[in-house]
């Protein structure tokens, strides 16, 4: 359960302010933070929870769904304890910006740049935040729900019969 | 008596056109440039099983020894310059085979990312079908190749100014 997780139990402990949500699903505990206190979260859970491996650091597009439209998710995973979890955290669109995780895992360093050139969430104080997989000349971020599918400069598809 | 024919037997008479074309359509050598799955056929084409050396296709490290490329997957606009490149630094004539949906028309790829066939870029000669296309079908691809230089016209003499070039296809 969420509440024996080891991770839950310290951080409930150390930031019960900044903890939004805790939820279980399927063996998989996410614990939902407020932005301001994401970085000392974070940097707990590398050096006093042993969380050693950033598996994966990403975004989630909430366009329309959610007050913030963006979600931050950081999956963990501790080679020591071999046990995982995941962090989430908002991100609105009017300050579409967070501090970099690369102080904590340096493997952020790409994967922020990945969501930075996707998303267009800009992590304050990265070290060299440039595209990654678009073009640098690429205008707009594919990823984000009101980008056209098919590009900006072409008409969308509106199935066989339009 | 007569006229004396010292070199025997070992003479022949043929056109320009049909002597260029002969030895032009039996070396086609393709860029190796493979993009996608595509190219895993395109490879099993090359080797010994399909073995693409019995027509003289020869595939050739370079763009500037290569006289024809294969767009052997998916092209992405990030890749696009590339192959531009690529094509640019082929000596003439050359010739641009689509391999496969995606090189054809984009194929499952309608997307912001992806080239819709690379015809919107290069002048393509051969568009193969499938996804990805057989080896047999790569192969038939090439041959239609083959026929369509060897149908040329005044390709050698366009090449050193005279006259103009008439494409194999409209013959």
């Amino acid at each position: 359960m969420a509440e024996n997780n080891r991770a839950v139990l310290k951080l409930k402990e150390k930031f019960a302010s900044s903890i939004i949500d805790v939820v279980e699903f399927r063996g998989e505990v996410t614990v939902t933070v407020k932005k301001d206190s994401i970085i000392d979260v974070l940097m707990f859970l590398k050096q006093s929870l042993q969380y050693n491996l950033l598996t994966d650091l990403t975004a989630v597009d909430y366009l329309g769904k959610k007050e913030d439209r963006f979600m931050m998710v950081y999956q963990l995973y501790s080679i020591p304890n071999k046990d995982c979890v995941r962090i989430k955290t908002p991100v609105s669109e009017v300050d579409c910006s967070i501090p970099t995780a690369t102080q904590v895992w340096r493997t952020a360093n790409w994967l922020e740049r990945e969501t930075y050139d996707l998303f267009g969430i800009i992590f304050e104080k990265h070290p060299d935040l440039r595209r990654i997989l678009m073009t640098d000349d690429w205008v707009g971020h594919p990823l984000r729900k009101d980008y056209p599918l098919q590009g900006p400069d072409r008409e969308p598809y509106k199935g066989r019969l339009s | 008596m007569g006229v004396d024919n010292p070199l025997g037997e070992n003479i022949i008479t043929t056109s320009l056109d049909k002597l260029v074309n002969w030895s032009r359509k039996s070396s086609i050598w393709p860029m190796t440039f493979g993009l996608a799955c595509c190219a895993i056929e395109m490879m099993a084409t090359g080797a010994s099983h399909n073995d693409l050396d019995r027509f003289g296709i020869i595939f050739r490290a370079s763009p500037r020894q290569s006289d024809c490329i294969i767009i052997a997957g998916t092209v992405t606009k990030k890749m696009l310059p590339v192959i531009k490149t690529v094509y640019e630094q082929m000596p003439e004539p050359k010739w641009v085979v689509a391999m496969g949906a995606c090189a054809c028309s984009g194929g499952i790829f309608d997307t912001y990312s992806v080239v819709q066939g690379i015809d919107e870029a290069l002048p393509v000669d051969v568009y193969i079908p499938g996804c990805p296309p057989r080896p047999e079908a790569l192969l038939f691809g090439l041959l239609k190749l083959q026929d369509k230089i060897w149908n040329d016209k005044n390709s050698f003499g366009s090449a050193i100014g005279l006259g103009t070039r008439i494409d194999g296809a409209t013959a």
